[in-house]
């Protein structure tokens, strides 16, 4: 029904477009000068159709299911229901009307179902009814109003002005959304866990919160080191920095082989290719990890009388330094290849040889873009979860020794919310913790490359 | 004295010609200008001068320039150094994005020419001041050569150029991105910078290669027209084509 009414909608401005439009070479014909280009009148008219819809539309929605309850519970006022009771026994009207409804129906129920249906009956024509008779109505109006010298460009222009401000209102609505689920709950958690145990505890012992039993009251003493978060953070940056380790150098170097080195021809295919190991899924980097690298590792340090874990930081964070390398050859290859020709040739005139001339001009004027690309890089190391889940391993130990197994923040996350949740729990809790650590951590290392490539543009312009 | 001497010089682009047999000597302490239309290969003759066209893939260069009666296009000629023996300063200024002391040390750095500190620091004064910057910058030479004027950045670039003291000094064009007052100091420069340096100045002024030149070539589509004093080239050309583009007739 509401498909329908859409399509009818929508229908009406195409047609409202058409004689907007139609009007406005009426108007030409009679030798008039129109304000504006006659779509721009189609374009009016469109609106003044959309507006009075979407307006009435979103009311309905808002509006329609409480008046609607509150109209079938009208019944039951004065009969001392709670409200929890009457929320109750709303929803088993409407599963009634569905008739998804499968425990004992009483006559009063039933008698409410059947009030249901014919409300929500008698809400969905009236909606048709005034829908249709405002959308009539404003275009009516709209239509009268254009003649020849009727402002139609304007309105239309702000329409789209509006129109995009509210897509890029809704992704930072999002975003301030997720910010603040992250906030009440970490609240909730260092309410429990004192924030000192958390940054500063060496024990993350999460599994220890599973162990009790819901019925018992919640004691914050028996957490005492289950949620120091020293060693996770210690275990992230550590494989962040082996991940760099491996990074950095073949991506710059690529980069700048890219960038200088390479032919066209070269180039025009190597890049590409580069830029496939960023399309790979994160899953099957994890897989190649832990079952090609992981072992391989093992093998190779058991020959030569080392102790390798089967799932070391060395191995998860190598094979992430191998998803990052096309982020930074190709965000310095870019740099590089933006750093004017003029540099390079004001350098080879003075006799300096191509070496020279990347290692003294052409690196020192693009290394803020390299530094920015650089730091995209760790954040995305920081923020890498998958590989870590797969090779690295889930106990989180406080060690250097890259040969061990580690865990990461995002790892732990992983941990805490797979399965079935307790919410309201600190085990829960400390996810939500754990990711608006996360959160700040790359949220700070993402301002700090911004501000580094902000001031990169102004270098040589 | 002739310094350069370029002999049936062809160059190409792909398999597009773009000179045409070009013969042409270049005297000693003199500045020789080469003017022409837009596109008329005077700055592709002047870049194959110091080989920078090398930078360019699709370009080849035929045909023999002997600088000091030695064949640049040879194959035993080392890049590095001839660089080092002719000096560039192009069009639009383009200092490094480094300290002004820098841009100047550069090419003595390079080809380590200075061999401390304090000798580097009279080359840069001295190059500074044969550039006429002198007086501008010396309290701010570790400040980015960027920050300059464009009139000083050029002057800049002339300092870095003359800072390995180059036989022949090429110029593409240095004055077509400065105001005229920049463009009277630059052009008082290059009457200065004579005594020590050969010269090779492309210019769209005709103008200004009346005024800086002793000697001058027409170039037109590839071919070099005419050449010869710049006196005669200016007052009695030999040529109908000269004579059309020195009155402003085309170009």
């Amino acid at each position: 029904m509401n498909l329908i009414l859409f399509t009818f909608i929508v229908l009406l401005g195409f047609t409202s477009y058409y004689f907007g439009r139609k009007k406005a070479y009426t108007i030409q014909s009679t030798k008039k000068r129109l304000t504006a280009l006659p779509q721009f009148y189609g374009y009016y008219l469109a609106i003044w159709c959309a507006i009075p819809a979407f307006i009435i539309f979103s009311l309905w929605a808002i509006f329609e299911p409480t008046i609607v309850k509150l109209l079938v519970l009208s019944d039951y006022s004065n009969q001392g229901y709670l409200d929890d009771e009457l929320n109750l026994i709303y929803e088993k009207t409407k599963a009634l009307s569905r008739g998804q409804f499968t425990g004992e129906i009483t006559p009063f129920i039933e008698a409410s179902a059947e009030k249901y249906l014919s409300l929500r009956s008698i809400a969905q024509s009236s909606k048709v009814v005034i829908v249709l008779s405002a959308i009539i109505a404003s275009v009516a109006y709209a239509y009268k109003r254009i003649s020849s010298n009727s402002r139609t460009r304007e309105p239309v222009e702000k329409f789209l002005n509006a129109v995009l401000f509210t897509a890029s209102l809704a992704a930072i609505l999002t975003t301030v959304g997720i910010v603040f689920s992250l906030i009440f709950q970490t609240i909730d958690f260092f309410k429990v866990i004192p924030l000192f145990d958390f940054v500063f505890g060496t024990h993350w012992y999460p599994a220890k919160a599973f162990v009790r039993d819901s019925s018992e009251a919640l004691d914050p003493s028996m957490y005492s080191d289950t949620f120091g978060a020293v060693p996770i953070f210690a275990g992230t940056f550590f494989i962040a920095f082996i991940a760099m380790c491996v990074a950095i150098p073949i991506g710059l170097m690529s980069g700048i082989y890219l960038a200088e080195y390479a032919s066209s021809k070269v180039r025009q295919y190597a890049k590409p290719l580069i830029e496939i190991l960023a399309g790979i899924p994160t899953v099957v980097y994890g897989f190649f990890a832990a079952l090609t690298v992981g072992p391989f590792l093992k093998e190779l340090g058991t020959s030569m009388g080392l102790e390798v874990s089967a799932e070391s930081a060395l191995a998860a964070g190598g094979v992430m330094g191998i998803m990052i390398i096309p982020f930074i050859s190709s965000l310095s290859d870019d740099v590089i290849t933006s750093v004017p020709q003029s540099l390079r040739d004001g350098s080879y005139a003075m006799g300096a040889t191509k070496s020279e001339t990347i290692k003294r001009v052409i690196f020192p004027a693009a290394l803020p873009g390299i530094v920015g690309s650089i730091l995209l890089g760790v954040s995305r190391a920081i923020g890498e979860t998958m590989i870590v889940v797969m090779a690295s391993g889930l106990a989180a130990n406080l060690t250097l020794n890259p040969l061990e197994s580690t865990s990461t923040i995002t790892a732990q996350i992983v941990v805490i919310l797979i399965g079935d949740q307790a919410f309201g729990d600190p085990k829960t809790q400390a996810a939500f913790a754990l990711g608006m650590s996360l959160f700040l951590v790359t949220l700070c290392l993402n301002i700090v490359a911004l501000r580094v490539v902000k001031k990169y543009r102004e270098k040589y312009e | 004295m002739i310094k350069i001497k370029a002999k049936d010089v062809d160059v190409f682009y792909g398999k597009k010609q773009a000179l045409f047999n070009i013969s042409l000597d270049i005297e000693e302490n003199q500045v020789t200008a080469l003017i022409g239309p837009s596109g008329c290969g005077k700055s592709t003759f002047l870049r194959c001068l110091n080989r920078m066209n090398d930078v360019i893939d699709i370009c080849s260069v035929k045909g023999e320039i002997l600088i000091n009666d030695f064949n640049i296009n040879d194959k035993s000629c080392d890049v590095v150094r001839l660089r080092e023996k002719i000096g560039m300063v192009f069009q639009k200024p383009n200092p490094f994005p480094k300290t002004l002391y820098e841009n100047v040390s550069y090419g003595p750095t390079i080809h380590g020419i200075a061999q401390s500190k304090q000798e580097m620091d009279e080359i840069v004064e001295t190059s500074l001041k044969k550039a006429a910057l002198w007086e501008e910058v010396k309290d701010r030479l570790h400040e980015p050569g960027t920050g300059l004027s464009g009139g000083q950045q050029q002057r800049l670039c002339i300092a870095r150029a003359i800072s390995v003291r180059p036989e022949v000094i090429l110029m593409d064009e240095p004055c077509s991105a400065l105001d005229p007052i920049a463009t009277a100091q630059i052009e008082e420069l290059i009457d200065e910078l004579k005594k020590e340096h050969t010269i090779i100045i492309v210019t769209h002024s005709m103008a200004q290669a009346a005024r800086v030149s002793q000697n001058t070539g027409f170039f037109h589509l590839g071919q070099l027209i005419e050449h010869g004093s710049t006196d005669k080239i200016f007052k009695n050309p030999d040529n109908k084509k000269t004579q059309d583009y020195i009155t402003g007739r085309f170009g």
